[in-house]
């Protein structure tokens, strides 16, 4: 019955996320109040039916109802508990309810949080969810329905794929879809500001909290992803351009690009249509995600289910969505007014600089996910594109990026000098070019790709650094947009100093070993003591065992299992690894290979600096979320003119980013003074 | 206005790409060996008559299908080929592909003459059990004439013109789908050439 009444309240749940579309967007339309106050209701409701359908089909695996075919095919009687949670998203079917379901929450927090959003802003927001919404909830029931039966009822579940059962893969895509999902929330803001026609200070104000939520989320869930490939999969890389790690990588760089702009059409009034478009491709970006991901029209490591008549419901809906979007824009954005007038050198030259080389990177890198793809359409052969390519366009890429990092964010807004930014920098400049050409020497081997890497992190680091003492030195309080803004920098520039460490200082070694035999990497030795059957719930395992030694001193055991799981032929490789500040080192045991001897083939790597990449992605991720609960985003926004005009002058004058040079400069201690109270009665 | 238009239009020559791209799988990989004579060989036959090489075949359009008693795939493709044996005048020449695997002989006990006992035996009793589509099937016990003709699973097919010329490979079953649309359409237009 549980199946069954899932189904149902899905269907329910697209009933209601229709007339969330379209009611609103209607009264909104013709100022029909009534049903503009349909919004937030329609859209809790599709939120509780949807939590319900997800909840059965959760239930479906916790009671191991291998009746449903989903279940069956995702799940086994023996598959532990937390893996049975896991498994609603293992396929294609759960993973779209999971979307759903989170597109479902991020609508209802838009409902919840905006309680002081003129009413036309939010029905017509809520509506573009809904929309997104109906389709998806569409694709569910017509093509990837997860409540289907099969009777009689297989006895066991074929389980799940046993590359998913790791706890990193359990967080993983929830965190990514919760980024790809939250995508839809800048999506929807600014699709109801171009049918507004007022793409203002007070929109980008709105959707800037919501796209540095959503930013956090990709991050975590990209590093998340990283992460999971590199213990897992026993291969040692953490990154291998392959196109479902495209998929997330893109809309990432142009999130990145969109809250950098957001900040320019908030505090300046510039970029705007920029803007919007960045908004509309960040979704847009995530929607393709999903399509490269579910058609199969790609080949890629993570093609767990691709299915093309469901290829052909995404493109649809693709089309549908950013082709109507990117007309909507054609038609609106030229009647957009300019911004502020910016100098020629200011700080909003260097946010553009970012905009645009984040852009190309995704250019970049969406043209070499589809190469392959558009050069088989064209009938002109088949062929993959791969790392070589990525590294040789990306990298460079990187390069101006990181440079006019420290420069953009001591700049002042409108018009800044050459003169003053160099006295500013020089230091920094002196430091990082010494300590990056020292550094090298201290470790291993110089080469100018270390050089250059670790100079730019440095680059970044310090000059970071060197703006919050400056900063922490002037009087006034400091926002948490700024300290977020610092936190995700620096995570930058530790990511930056670890991809270039662990490039260039990596030891790998592929080895034959029997017990007893030793491998060394100066100055560890890692020796072979013993190879032995394990047992876990659902497989069984090669263990060896290897002890590291540092001079002599044994520091480590590591355990590399091979493991065999019931259900499936596939053998699968769990690394170890031993982890501390500096560097990991990294054993998997290969298979056991035909000769008299119990000989196993090995690979022992030497890896610097990899913890460094999952401090810098936490960083990132911990600044976008101080940037977002920033105190000046809980203010109360109406649409009464004067109290938007309070809010954009008090923006000016939270002294959370530099504001040098406005001259909303006088407006703002009179106007500062409402804000107290504003703010109290939106606690109340 | 026209600038603005210029993101949609970049979008819609995406879209029509991602369309076509539906229509293909990415997964087919094109055999470098269309159009290229069929590498020769001379191998042990299954039921121990003469040593078979391709040139007996020359000035006949014929098959090749790579099958195994191991391969789970070949018994989905086994029925239909069966079929289609009895309907159409080609022969079929089965490739017994790697017969025994390491796992047969975990310690290499058995010399080349008991390898081919065995295989012959197996083989015999699979196709007696599930049908018998071939006009004759060679031994490659080794695998090399699979690595001659680009092998990389097990069941693929080829077909093979008058010249001796690989015009078709199939990779994986064959369906009565693909008998039908496109395998024999190609024969019949070989045959009439």
């Amino acid at each position: 019955m549980i199946a069954e009444l899932g189904q149902f309240v899905l269907i329910l749940a697209l009933i209601v996320a229709f007339l969330q579309f379209v009611l609103p967007m209607a009264g909104s339309l013709s100022e029909q109040h009534a049903w503009q106050y349909l919004a937030r209701p329609t859209a809790w409701l599709q939120f509780v039916l949807v939590a319900i359908s997800y909840g059965c089909l959760l239930t479906g695996f916790l009671r191991d109802d291998f009746s449903i075919t989903y279940v069956a095919d995702h799940s086994n009687h023996l598959l532990p508990l937390p893996y049975k949670f896991a498994a609603v998203w293992g396929g294609h079917e759960g993973s779209l309810m999971l979307w759903v379901l989170f597109l479902s929450i991020w609508t209802s927090l838009v409902a919840y949080f905006s309680k002081s959003l003129p009413i036309e802003i939010i029905s017509r927001v809520l509506s573009v969810l809904g929309f997104i919404s109906t389709g998806f909830l569409l694709f569910i029931l017509f093509t990837s329905n997860p409540f289907l039966r099969s009777l009689p009822a297989p006895l066991d579940g074929h389980d799940l794929n046993p590359l998913l059962q790791d706890p990193g893969l359990v967080i993983h895509p929830p965190m990514l879809y919760m980024g790809y999902v939250g995508m839809s929330v800048s999506f929807a803001f600014a699709i109801a500001a171009l049918i507004t026609g007022r793409l203002d200070s007070a929109w980008s104000r709105w959707s800037r909290p919501w796209t540095v939520i959503a930013w956090s989320f990709l991050t975590l869930g990209i590093g998340l992803g990283s992460w999971w490939a590199y213990y897992e999969l026993g291969w040692g890389g953490w990154w291998f351009w392959d196109p479902v790690e495209n998929a997330s990588l893109m809309p990432w760089l142009v999130s990145t690009a969109l809250i950098h702009s957001l900040m320019v059409t908030e505090k300046r009034g510039g970029f705007k249509a920029w803007t919007v478009l960045l908004a509309i491709a960040a979704f847009s970006l995530s929607l393709l995600g999903t399509f490269l991901v579910r058609s199969g029209v790609l080949t890629s490591v993570h093609a767990f289910a691709s299915d093309p008549t469901r290829g052909i419901f995404v493109l649809c809906f693709l089309a549908i969505v950013v082709g109507s979007s990117l007309m909507l824009f054609a038609w609106r954005a030229p009647k957009v007014t300019l911004g502020g007038s910016m100098g020629l050198l200011s700080k909003e030259t260097f946010l553009l600089l970012n905009s645009v080389i984040l852009a190309v990177s995704t250019g970049a890198v969406l043209l070499g996910t589809l190469y392959p793809l558009v050069i088989d359409a064209l009938n002109l052969g088949k062929l993959s594109v791969g790392p070589p390519y990525f590294n040789l366009v990306f990298a460079p890429l990187m390069v101006p990026l990181l440079f006019i990092l420290i420069p953009g964010t001591v700049a002042k807004w409108r018009s800044a000098s050459v003169k003053e930014i160099m006295m500013e920098l020089k230091w920094i400049a002196i430091l990082s070019l010494a300590l990056g050409a020292g550094l090298p020497f201290l470790i291993g081997e110089w080469s100018f790709g270390v050089f250059l890497g670790w100079t730019l992190g440095l680059w970044v680091g310090l000059g970071t650094l060197q703006h919050i003492v400056q900063r922490a030195l002037r009087p006034g309080r400091i926002g948490g947009s700024f300290w977020g803004m610092q936190l995700a920098h620096l995570g930058l520039a530790v990511l930056v100093l670890g991809v270039t460490g662990v490039k260039s200082f990596e030891v790998e070694k592929d080895v034959k070993m029997s017990i007893g035999d030793e491998v060394t990497i100066s100055p560890y030795v890692f020796k072979l003591t013993d190879i032995v059957e394990t047992k876990g719930p659902n497989y069984k395992a090669y263990q060896a065992q290897i002890d590291v030694l540092k001079s002599g001193q044994k520091i480590e055991q590591l355990k590399p299992e091979k493991r065999r799981y019931a259900s499936s032929a596939m053998a699968m490789t769990e690394a170890a690894i031993s982890t501390n500040l500096w560097r990991d080192l990294y054993v998997s045991l290969g298979d056991s290979l035909p000769g008299s001897a119990q000989q196993w083939s090995m690979r022992v790597y030497y890896k610097p600096f990899v913890p460094w990449l999952w401090v810098g992605v936490l960083m990132m991720v911990l600044g976008g979320v101080l940037a977002a609960f920033d105190r000046r985003y809980r203010r109360l926004r109406t649409s009464n003119p004067v109290q938007t005009a309070a809010q954009m002058a008090s923006s000016f004058g939270d002294q959370g980013e530099s504001l040098q040079g406005t001259s909303y400069g006088q407006v703002v201690p009179e106007l500062n003074g409402l804000n107290p109270v504003l703010e109290t009665k939106q606690f109340q | 206005m026209k600038k603005f238009l210029i993101p949609l239009l970049l979008f819609a020559v995406l879209v029509l790409f991602l369309g076509a791209g539906l229509r293909r799988d990415p997964h087919e990989i094109p055999s470098p060996l269309i159009n290229k004579v069929a590498p020769n060989f001379s191998l042990q036959t299954l039921n121990g008559s003469t040593p078979f090489s391709p040139q007996q075949f020359k000035g006949k359009v014929w098959m090749l299908n790579v099958w195994a008693t191991w391969c789970v795939s070949c018994r989905q493709e086994h029925p239909v080929l069966v079929a289609f044996s009895k309907q159409i005048g080609v022969p079929i020449v089965g490739l017994s592909y790697k017969e025994i695997q390491p796992q047969d002989d975990p310690e290499k006990k058995l010399d080349l003459a008991s390898q081919l006992k065995l295989a012959r035996e197996r083989g015999s009793v699979w196709l007696e059990k599930h049908g018998n589509p071939y006009t004759l099937s060679v031994m490659d016990l080794d695998g090399r004439v699979g690595i001659d003709y680009g092998v990389y699973g097990v069941p693929e097919t080829y077909i093979i013109d008058k010249e001796g010329i690989i015009r078709f490979k199939q990779i994986g079953p064959v369906t009565p789908q693909t008998l039908s649309e496109t395998m024999i359409p190609i024969i019949r237009s070989l045959e009439n050439s």
